[in-house]
């Protein structure tokens, strides 16, 4: 227990970041659109985050700032997939170059400064149960507020109206059509939204897990989210506990180079990249077996209003 | 009505909006890169006049675009012939590592004096690398139908590292000083250059790849095979085509390009690998493919487009003391405008009639 504990701890510190990014994409994947372009919304997160955090001295401000920024720009990934029904790989990987090159220039000037992040707050009783307390109740609010993202979503998304709507759209668009509701609106708000969170993901690991601003910072935290929404089958509690392997691989790996191991570092920093590989092929072997799995029905193609499927 | 315009899909293209189009979208990206370096407070005419004159002004500068197209142009034309069978080889950056670290390897262990023998081995073993390593993802993707966009570019990250372990580990070069990089290519493993300049003879290697790609595309079997399956799968499965055969195919020659591009960047240019060494180029790709409408020969012209912003970025970041991170916005910003761009290829905006 005593060496589990502190690996499990950090596992749900360093998953906090790509849950973020995960939940954001099942939100746009289940309305029917995919955005690759996690990644650079991430960076971007994590640089405005950081950079109004650091003008205001507020990080709350920070993360809002992450949060519109996220949305501003998975708004244009909307305009191009649902407006212009353009092809959706290519443009989520022109988001990601976008992203990735705006907090590069931005935020040039910004390395090496230091900021005053959001600490860690442990949740009065439940932190004093023995071995959860410390796993899962002594960090920073944003990893609760997570916990209670991803309750919210399973039921949102199961058990709502609006939930039945979301699926709805990205399963059988048309049938949304002929109900009244505006598909493109729909796309429109769930791809901002699954920007916005992406973006906070992002925002974490400036503003919240290093309280400083490196380029490249995501390290394909990103890409790994879209490998986890295929995992977690578009499910938020399977992302979750997706989201905290991938954290409890990237600590392991710390840990061990910190015990001054002969396994040279670059071939340690691989495993994650390797375990995401491994972790879609053991998925998808089994979908070959016939065993349904959640990608809705429409992702990926634009919904043409006028004309017949 | 009461919207004065509709939007109508246009039946067929007229032939100029095929250039026009581009162009366009080109134009478009430059004005939306000239307002964002106003706003950087950067002078956005004295930008481009030196990004233009450091690419295109002198006989130097336009050396150095062709530099910078060759491995363009070939990985262009490798992420291209991937997209056309609509699978999504993002690894084009992996691929062209795999590929330099394979010349490498072969001037560590092969102890060749002639040339031409060194440039076969050389050429032979990075093909084989690069199209292995993307011939993996291609099985996943042909076996079990994993998504290849992530299985490629996961593996863009783990060929970095392992680049980075052999340059930091066993190949690092004893008499550098400490700098991670690997011993200098001897000259037998260098490419000849054209006069003074940087050039190398890998301009003829992805001139002739591009010809054969456009032959292969255009007049052979497997070329039309690739289409069928890229526009109707079903059509493709129905016409006895094995799709499983293609995937697999399609992926080794679309790795082993990039891999000849890495080889060809490593011994007719930079002559050792230190890291950061392949620069971006399998990412640059995608747009170039994409610009080129999955052309061959258009992928050239691209290439020496795309060429010359990389060399303007160059330009910029002396000049203008803008980081290079500039040019990947304006990338982004490229790709962004050719994707609203094709909207208009498919559609017409048709003015109604008021008073309806």
């Amino acid at each position: 227990m005593d060496i589990l504990v502190p690996i499990l701890t950090a596992a749900i510190r360093s998953g906090t970041p790509i849950l973020y990014a995960t939940l954001g994409e099942i939100l746009t994947e289940k309305a029917g659109v995919l955005n690759l372009g996690l990644e650079g919304l991430m960076l971007l997160g994590a640089f405005s985050g950081f950079s109004v955090t650091l003008a205001t001295g507020n990080p709350w401000l920070g993360l809002a700032a992450a949060v519109a920024a996220g949305m501003a720009v998975s708004a244009i990934h909307a305009f191009l997939c649902v407006t212009m029904k353009a092809n959706q790989v290519v443009s989520g990987l022109a988001i990601t170059m976008f992203g990735t090159g705006m907090s590069a220039l931005l935020g040039k000037g910004y390395v090496g400064e230091t900021i005053r992040g959001i600490g860690i707050m442990p949740v009065p009783v439940l932190g004093k149960i023995p071995v959860l307390g410390p796993v899962l109740f002594n960090h920073d609010p944003l990893v609760y507020a997570s916990y209670v993202l991803v309750g919210f979503l399973c039921w949102f998304i199961a058990s709502t109206r609006w939930g039945l709507t979301l699926r709805a759209v990205g399963e059988n668009p048309r049938a949304v059509d002929t109900a009244g509701l505006s598909v493109p609106r729909l796309r429109y708000a769930y791809t901002m939204a699954g920007g916005g969170l992406a973006a906070l993901g992002g925002a974490y690991l400036s503003v919240v897990y290093t309280q400083m601003w490196v380029e490249m910072m995501t390290a394909g935290r990103g890409w790994i989210a879209v490998a986890l929404v295929i995992f977690g089958i578009w499910n938020p509690l399977r992302a979750a506990l997706g989201s905290y392997l991938f954290g409890g691989v990237g600590a392991l790996q710390l840990r061990i180079q910190a015990a001054g191991t002969t396994v040279p570092a670059p071939l340690l920093l691989m495993l994650p990249y390797v375990l995401t590989i491994a972790v879609l092929v053991a998925i998808s072997v089994k979908k070959g077996r016939g065993i349904l799995l959640g990608a809705p029905a429409a992702l990926g193609q634009p919904f043409h209003r006028e004309e017949r499927d | 009505m009461s919207a004065p315009f509709r939007v109508e899909r246009r039946l067929d293209c007229p032939a100029w909006l095929n250039w026009a189009i581009p162009a366009g979208a080109v134009a478009t990206a430059l004005l939306a890169g000239a307002l964002l370096l106003f706003f950087l407070g950067v002078s956005p005419g004295a930008a481009y006049k030196a990004m233009f004159k450091g690419a295109l002004g002198d006989a130097w500068g336009v050396s150095e675009t062709l530099v910078k197209a060759i491995p363009l142009t070939l990985a262009g034309l490798a992420v291209g012939l991937a997209f056309t069978m609509v699978v999504w080889n993002i690894g084009a950056e992996g691929q062209i590592v795999m590929g330099a670290l394979a010349a490498v390897a072969v001037v560590r262990y092969a102890f060749v004096d002639s040339a031409p023998v060194m440039f076969v081995l050389m050429f032979l073993a990075a093909a084989l690398s690069g199209g292995l390593w993307a011939g993996f993802a291609g099985y996943l993707k042909a076996r079990w139908n994993v998504n290849e966009t992530i299985t490629t570019l996961m593996m863009n990250y783990i060929a970095i590292l392992l680049a980075e372990y052999f340059i930091y580990g066993p190949w690092r070069d004893p008499s550098s000083l400490g700098f991670p990089m690997t011993a200098p290519f001897p000259d037998a493993a260098r490419l000849p250059v054209f006069g003074s300049t940087r050039v190398h003879v890998g301009l003829v290697i992805a001139v002739l790849l591009a010809v054969l790609f456009r032959v292969l595309y255009r007049w052979t079997r497997w070329g039309f095979e690739l289409r069928v399956i890229g526009n109707n799968p079903n059509a493709a499965r129905y016409a006895g085509i094995d799709y499983m055969k293609n995937i697999l195919l399609a992926m080794f020659v679309s790795g082993a390009v990039a891999g000849i591009a890495g080889m060809t960047e490593i011994a007719g240019l930079q002559g050792r690998i230190q890291p950061g060494f392949s620069g971006g180029y399998g990412f640059t790709a995608i747009i170039v493919a994409w610009l080129a409408r999955l052309n061959p020969l258009a992928t050239i012209l691209v290439s020496f487009l795309l060429g010359a912003l990389l060399v303007g970025g160059d330009t910029l970041q002396v000049v203008m003391r803008l980081p290079l991170a500039s040019v990947q916005v304006l990338q982004g910003l490229i790709l962004f405008c050719v994707l609203g761009g094709e909207f208009f290829r498919n559609y017409r905006i048709v003015r109604t009639g008021k008073g309806e």
